[in-house]
């Protein structure tokens, strides 16, 4: 498919409480095989999803943050994370599993005005 | 203009079945084009053809394939989430199909819009 | 952009992270999201400074079936499926604040 378009995924949601951090994760590595511009956002509790240290032993499911370090490999490199999230959770950069572009709301706003679809779950 | 909707929950548990579906037959009476409807996460229970709701109680998995016959709507649940669940081909209801997350993608892709609808 | 609402703004964050994060254009509350734009309501100041920016719609058929039909919030734009559908048409994206 010659089209590429710009896609946003929103994570707003916390981790393991509901299954759409898990399943918007599989979505972004199918846009990814697409050759589509995939950009991934996350806000409110979706800054959870990439917090360090996860051990799910004791809930018996499986830990799945290893594969934000992995999207890497998909060329999946845009990963921004909302400055306000952070602080409004007692978080910084450093108690994130991955790289990402620390941005404001105001510039998050202007971001997600670029794109072409944006998907949230 | 071509549209494409996505439904992320399950019917009579949460509105959003109830929306998209009202949000299609809106868009099909406007003379638009709903090309595809993509049933992820929960959203794959809405093909199940063993659902008996009560009679005084809207029937929205037979409304679904009802939208697909007559308006040539492809409705397509997600093969992962439909597994998890337990949706497969032998208790699909009519209009349905089962497919890959791609297709989700690819309604991005050819839609001039896509419109979602969850919890 | 539209930006499509779904949360009851007294149980939950969605409207006023949109609203905070939003650069501006069209909002369209719906189902619980209504709430949010009926006469009286805690969240109604918050949609009233959010004007300026935000033009912000209503589906009639989600607020008349919690009985708050007759409660819109001034300002507010009502519209029906079709308005939905039409604010799909003008805007070249919607973003869904699930």
């Amino acid at each position: 498919m010659s089209d590429t378009k710009k896609f946003m995924f929103v994570n707003r949601k916390a981790p393991y409480g509901t299954i759409y951090a898990l399943e918007s994760l599989e979505v972004v590595l199918i846009t990814a095989a697409f050759d589509q511009d995939v950009s991934l956002v996350f806000m409110d509790d979706g800054v959870y999803q990439l917090k360090k240290g996860q051990q799910t032993k004791g809930i018996e499911t499986k830990n799945f943050s290893p594969a934000y370090r992995a999207l890497e490999g998909y060329d999946i490199e845009k990963l921004y994370v909302e400055q306000e999230a952070l602080e409004a959770r007692g978080l910084s950069e450093d108690d994130l599993l991955v790289d990402v572009t620390v941005l404001s709301r105001a510039e998050m706003g202007a971001l997600m005005d670029e794109q072409d679809v944006v998907l949230s779950f | 203009m071509k549209f494409g909707i996505v439904v992320n929950e399950g019917p009579y548990q949460h509105q959003a079945s109830d929306s998209a579906y009202l949000f299609a037959k809106a868009a099909i009476a406007a003379g638009h084009e709903v090309w595809r409807v993509f049933f992820y996460h929960d959203g794959v229970n809405n093909a199940s053809r063993l659902t008996e709701p009560p009679q005084d109680d809207r029937n929205i998995v037979n409304r679904w394939s009802k939208l697909a016959d007559e308006h040539k709507v492809d409705l397509v649940v997600c093969v992962a989430a439909a597994l998890r669940r337990g949706i497969k081909d032998e208790n699909l209801a009519a209009g349905f199909r089962i497919s890959g997350l791609g297709q989700l993608v690819e309604a991005g892709i050819q839609c001039d819009r896509l419109v979602t609808f969850g919890d | 952009m539209l930006h499509i609402v779904n949360k009851s703004p007294l149980t939950s964050v969605t409207l006023e992270s949109c609203l905070n994060t939003a650069t501006g254009g069209d909002v369209l509350l719906i189902e619980d999201a209504v709430y949010a734009a009926t006469r009286g309501s805690a969240a109604e100041a918050k949609l009233q400074s959010a004007m300026g920016r935000f033009k912000i719609h209503v589906l009639m058929p989600d607020l008349e079936a919690r009985g708050l039909g007759d409660r819109l919030a001034e300002g507010v734009t009502p519209v029906d499926y079709s308005g939905f559908v039409e604010l799909t048409v003008s805007n070249k994206t919607s973003q869904s604040w699930l």
